[in-house]
């Protein structure tokens, strides 16, 4: 097992399945991809050429909130939200753990068979 | 193809064997590092306790999927939010997500293929890839390029 990244992630303590879930939708992957560019948006600017509400897309936008992908930013009377991939990264990290214990106990497998 | 962990290991012994090293509960138990109570039965809630050294605070809770003799076996299992020993010893469990996990054997000319899968990271209906977040290649510029391009051709 890789020991120091599994109690990193342990210590950090966030959860990585809700960011797969926030993400298992087009109208937030979509909102995602809109605001990867680095440029904070308002919410008028992100509704503009869906065809959902503007309290639709606030609600979608919140979700993204909760898990730490978006943040809002106030500019004067208005909120913008901007982009931050830390938990997507955190997201691969945990992905790439989890495939690096199959590496680990596939070979405890071959070498329970084969020796 | 990538809301998924994906491994192939070819093992030098009969089909027959590496079925009963995966679907045996002892045997599994043996390599897998968990100590289950008993057999794995189709449908049916497999309980035990991991033994890995230093996570041995962990749960085995899975439930069995399918045994299709020496063809497949798989289970979905929980992904907890946190490994951290208290912090999974006061945690709520019955919510975690869950991802399938299947084994699924070949007959080659010198052994046995085993291919292992493991999806559902998402856990959502609908089949949504995050294909684009998972490569390493590029940076965020391209990954996300391959976001909007994911979207537009859902779209």
């Amino acid at each position: 097992m890789l020991q120091k990244q599994r109690s990193s992630l342990a210590a950090r303590g966030r959860a990585q399945a809700p960011v797969f879930a926030a993400l298992g939708d087009e109208t937030r992957l979509a909102l995602v991809a809109k605001l990867s560019g680095g440029q904070p948006c308002s919410i008028s600017h992100l509704t503009k050429g869906s065809k959902l509400t503007r309290q639709a897309i606030t609600k979608h936008l919140r979700v993204l909130e909760s898990v730490g992908i978006v943040h809002s930013v106030h500019a004067g009377r208005e909120s913008l939200f901007e982009f931050d991939p830390t938990p997507i990264a955190e997201m691969r990290e945990y992905l790439d753990f989890v495939s690096e214990q199959w590496d680990h106990a596939l070979v405890r497998l071959k070498s329970f068979i084969e020796d | 193809m990538n809301d998924r962990i994906e491994k192939r290991i070819e093992l030098k012994a009969p089909i027959s064997r590496v079925w009963r090293a995966v679907t045996d509960y002892r045997e599994f138990g043996a390599w897998f590092c968990v100590k289950l109570d008993g057999p794995f039965v189709q449908g049916q809630l497999s309980r035990g306790q991991i033994t890995y050294p230093g996570y041995e605070h962990l749960k085995w809770e899975a439930v069995v999927q399918k045994m299709e003799p020496e063809r497949l076996f798989s289970f979905t299992w929980p992904h907890p939010k946190s490994l951290d020993k208290a912090e999974y010893a006061s945690g709520d469990h019955s919510k975690d997500p869950t991802t399938l996990v299947e084994f699924r054997l070949e007959k080659t000319a010198t052994g046995t293929l085993l291919l292992l899968t493991e999806s559902g990271f998402d856990n959502v209906p609908g089949d949504i890839r995050l294909e684009a977040f998972r490569r390493n290649e590029g940076g965020w510029a391209e990954q996300l390029k391959n976001i909007e391009r994911y979207v537009a051709k859902a779209a």
